[in-house]
């Protein structure tokens, strides 16, 4: 290997160390909310990167109705559980979350997409389909069990993800998509040319992370949703709902797993089922992290970002194999640390 | 016979019948059933008894069938050697993976496993002797004298021959004195307390999840005589825990349930959904995903569980006998010899300070009490002395030994017992069983004996010196029922008799009182008084003090992690700094 092949695996290895570092912030941060191993995340990529393949080919999306599929059904389940509970308190909001705004989204796709709107609208109308998606599965899978062992949540977890996955292959199609590059242009820093659409995925995925931060440190929900993180009966009692917590945190995870399929769909092609290996690797990322440190887990993914990158040139047929197995090294370091008996009070 | 042994034998019968009156293409799914119900009862052993998450398990189907390909093909072995390098092949990786994740949270366990399984496939895919993407072929019958095994029909009595055999050994396995720990590995702390090595055990049931795996991976490769990777990657290993979230996953009958189910309605799906969607592609995951979520929101537990709770069983799985030998028991200390000796012992938590150079001693036959208003460091004393807690300066001997840096497992060992402050019993297991967790370091027999049933003579000596100790502490009737049904104040009893049946020196009781009623608080003390007389030592930790002073021999009172006072009960209650504790300074 030549420096030159060294600077552009480490480029490949940067750009999506970046992505995978958007998904193992958004599964630290569920995980730390909800305590779900957040595994449909990779449907969110999924979803994300052929929304957006198929608005450039000005067809509208399946996402568009399966929003609105969805978003009725949690609409029906909110009306029962309003009807037995006997209130009418939260009915306005849940109407306009599940039923007017994926309506009105609908409307928007149907009367946007064949007309080619630039690609920032393309990427905008992407977000604003995916994005729903995420406190509707939150409503309808978690809510009503929010409280049950990790282990219980997990198992939803994956089921969420098989039928996710499954109605991707319903409104999608079992064709997978490449979306053309953002930008084509080369751009010389120092000794090395880097490609201007490597140089916008790093910098956009930077700019979500500051973002989250400051929302963490600045905002009243994001001091909720840390709060809610530390201690959730302590959060409850000073006036913090656990389900708009849950909700928030889904959202913020869909938005991030939405976002990062519309960069990565320029670089791979996209089935409708290759999110979960995706979102694996944010959660080697995540384990990294500790599932609790948010730097390290950012850092993680990185790693295996390069990691991924240079396994592909020197062994490519076995580089899944070999980013999967760094979770042993780290899984033994974790143990070696660990002290106590664990206790695990599931039943 | 019960009603359940009726469905059993009916099943059993149908089953044997089954080539008889089922179609071919029948007569393979009841196969493939089958080898599912292998990796699933596994399944139901290592997450729904022992609370661990395997998502590897095809992958260990995996290591089975291609170690016997590899074994058979490649070096022209017999098939039937392919059978123990495969469970040897499979054992090492789960030993290597369990060690690695065992000792962290569940939910390591379940990512590491994602990852492995994973990694797992594509090394099946992607290694040159193992046939690549394409697989191996060809692979041999199973010979047998002069014959061979080798059609559907064949291999449905082999596949199903398994299935009962593994069934029969798991419910061996949980009634037992290994079983009894596997079910107790959920309190983790209360189960070392009684002498588990819980990582230990957690590691011995993940090997054997993943052996019933291994199995059925040889029985895969034989019966189809080809493998390739696509059976052995994660989304099988998620089926087959889905089948045993469907079946029951605390039930052995769950495994055979789900898979049935599972692999019926999969079949079926997969005939019509293509069919409402024009087009093919593996539409029942949408199904299967949302029949998931429903029933784990509205019926966790399970098919199985529904049924126990709508056939109740009528006998418990383990009885006490009438009458069996007695267990070995300990050697007593002579009355009056100092047992517990706890020398300056310090513990801070940050800069709080809980316990601060409290000495004190236990001599045999006396109870002792400790005392003290909330806050005053009990707790931490008690946990100090147990080994729940590592101590931060001082020493605590037992019979001359320290013990302040042994293990919880290694301290119950010596012939100290503990009762626990918030009721660690395990709620589903009766009040019999519980009790004879106590006796788990009484006894001898492993996994291996357990499941072939050798080791009964010493299960009846558990059972007995169990029921006698409940029968004693007045719950002789109700032996049968489960723990979790009885009041609070009768947990409280069945601690006590647990730890009696570890057949202790020292006995500590954390609270025994709290939440009895009167006629049971002097029930309680009627019982501690008469171990006293036979010789036993008690150190309690109490906040009812009419309980206490009637019973003590000697107090410690401890106020702001300090020993404020010790001595006679008259003496103690005079005191006037046990008076200000307790009622404030009389300013």
């Amino acid at each position: 290997m030549n420096f030159d092949i060294a600077l552009l695996l480490i480029q490949d290895g940067l750009t999506n160390g970046a992505i995978y570092a958007l998904l193992a912030l958004a599964i630290l941060l569920v995980f730390a909310v909800s305590r779900v191993l957040y595994v449909p995340q990779g449907e969110f990529v999924a979803f994300g990167a052929l929304t957006l393949a198929t608005l450039q080919q000005a067809k509208v999306p399946g996402t568009a109705y399966l929003v609105a599929g969805i978003g009725a059904v949690a609409m029906v389940v909110e009306l029962v559980a309003a009807l037995r509970e006997r209130r009418r308190q939260g009915l306005a909001s849940s109407a306009l979350l599940y039923v007017v705004i994926p309506t009105a989204l609908l409307g928007l796709a149907v009367w946007l997409a064949p007309q080619k709107p630039p690609l920032l609208v393309q990427v905008l109308l992407t977000l604003a389909l995916v994005v729903p998606l995420g406190p509707m599965t939150y409503r309808l899978a978690v809510q009503p069990i929010a409280n049950a062992s990790v282990l219980v949540l997990l198992f939803v977890a994956v089921a969420v993800h098989y039928a996710l996955m499954g109605l991707g292959l319903v409104f999608f199609g079992a064709e997978g998509w490449r979306t053309p590059s953002f930008v084509s242009a080369q751009v010389a820093l120092g000794p090395m040319t880097a490609s201007a659409q490597s140089l916008l995925v790093i910098a956009a995925s930077a700019i979500l992370i500051v973002a989250l931060w400051q929302f963490f440190g600045r905002t009243l929900w994001g001091k909720a949703l840390r709060a809610t993180a530390m201690n959730r009966t302590g959060a409850r009692l000073v006036g913090i709902p656990t389900e708009a917590s849950g909700r928030l945190a889904f959202t913020l995870a869909a938005l991030f797993g939405a976002f990062s399929g519309v960069l990565i769909a320029p670089f791979t092609t996209i089935y409708y089922d290759s999110g979960f290996l995706v979102a694996l690797k944010g959660f080697v990322g995540a384990v990294i992290g500790g599932m609790t440190s948010y730097p390290l887990a950012a850092l993680g993914a990185v790693l295996v970002g390069l990691l991924e990158s240079f396994a592909s040139f020197y062994a490519s047929a076995f580089k899944e194999v070999i980013v999967f197995s760094l979770l042993i090294p780290v899984l033994l370091w974790r143990s070696l640390m660990s002290r106590h008996v664990e206790e695990e009070h599931d039943e | 016979m019960t009603p359940a042994r009726i469905a059993i034998a009916v099943f059993v019968a149908l089953l044997a019948a089954g080539p008889l009156y089922l179609p071919p293409f029948y007569v393979t799914l009841v196969n493939y059933i089958g080898l599912y119900s292998l990796v699933a009862l596994g399944l139901v052993l290592l997450t729904g008894i022992a609370g661990l998450t395997s998502f590897g398990q095809a992958a260990f189907v995996g290591v089975g069938a291609y170690a016997t390909a590899v074994a058979s093909v490649s070096f022209g072995l017999s098939p039937w050697l392919g059978l123990p390098v495969g469970l040897a092949l499979t054992a090492a990786v789960a030993v290597i993976l369990g060690g690695l994740t065992l000792r962290l949270s569940g939910h390591y366990l379940a990512l590491g496993t994602i990852a492995w399984g994973i990694s797992l496939s594509y090394v099946f895919g992607n290694v040159e002797g193992l046939g690549g993407f394409n697989g191996i072929s060809n692979i041999p019958p199973l010979p047998l004298f002069g014959a061979a095994i080798q059609t559907a029909q064949d291999f449905y009595y082999l596949i199903w021959a398994c299935v009962l055999l593994a069934l029969a050994a798991l419910v061996n396995l949980l009634n037992s004195r290994p079983g009894r720990a596997i079910r107790a590995l959920r309190n983790a702390a209360m189960a070392e307390s009684f002498g588990v090595n819980t990582a230990w055990l957690k590691l011995v049931v993940f090997v054997y999840a993943a052996l019933l795996a291994g199995l059925a991976g040889w029985l895969h490769a034989h019966y189809l005589r080809f493998v390739n990777p696509g059976p052995f990657g994660v989304g099988y290993s998620i089926e087959y825990l889905f089948m045993v979230v469907v079946g029951g996953a605390a039930h052995v009958w769950g495994a055979i349930v789900g898979a049935g189910l599972i692999t019926a309605l999969k079949t079926w799906l997969q005939d019509i959904l293509p069919k409402l969607f024009g087009s093919s592609g593996q539409f029942e995951v949408i199904v299967f995903g949302v029949l998931i979520i429903l029933l784990l929101q509205h019926a966790g537990g399970g098919i199985m569980a529904r049924v126990v709770r709508l056939f109740p069983p009528k006998r418990a799985a383990a009885i006490a006998p009438e009458a069996a030998p007695g267990l070995p028991r300990r050697a007593a200390p002579a009355r009056g010899e100092a047992i517990l000796e706890v020398d300056k012992a310090y513990k801070a938590f940050g800069g709080l300070v809980a316990v601060n150079g409290v000495s004190f001693e236990v001599r045999a036959g006396e109870i002792m009490g400790l005392i003290g208003p909330n806050g005053a460091g009990k707790s931490t004393m008690f946990n100090l002395i147990t080994g729940a807690l590592p101590l931060g300066g001082g020493e605590v001997r037992f019979r001359g030994e320290r013990i302040d840096r042994l293990a919880a497992r290694q301290i119950v060992r010596r012939g100290i017992a503990r009762t626990f402050q918030h009721v660690q019993l395990r709620p589903t297991m009766t009040v019999l069983e519980n009790a004879a967790i106590g006796a788990t370091l009484r006894g001898r027999s492993g996994v291996a004996p357990a499941t072939l049933r050798l080791d009964r003579a010493e299960e009846r000596a558990i059972l007995f010196e169990a029921a006698r100790h409940l029968r004693r502490a007045g719950l002789g009737d109700h032996l049968y029922e489960a723990a979790g049904s009885l009041a609070l104040g009768q947990q409280r009893i069945v601690e006590i008799a647990r730890a009696l049946a570890a057949d202790p020196v020292l006995l500590l009781l954390d609270e025994p009182a709290a939440g009895l009623r009167y006629q049971e608080k002097q029930a309680l003390a009627a019982l501690l008084r008469a171990l006293r007389e036979e010789g036993m030592s008690i150190l309690l930790v109490e906040h009812d003090m009419d309980f206490v002073m009637g019973l003590v021999d000697r107090l410690v009172v401890m106020d702001f992690g300090e020993r404020i006072a010790g001595g006679a009960p008259e003496a103690v209650q005079a005191d006037p700094r046990v008076i200000e504790a307790y009622l404030g300074a009389a300013s």
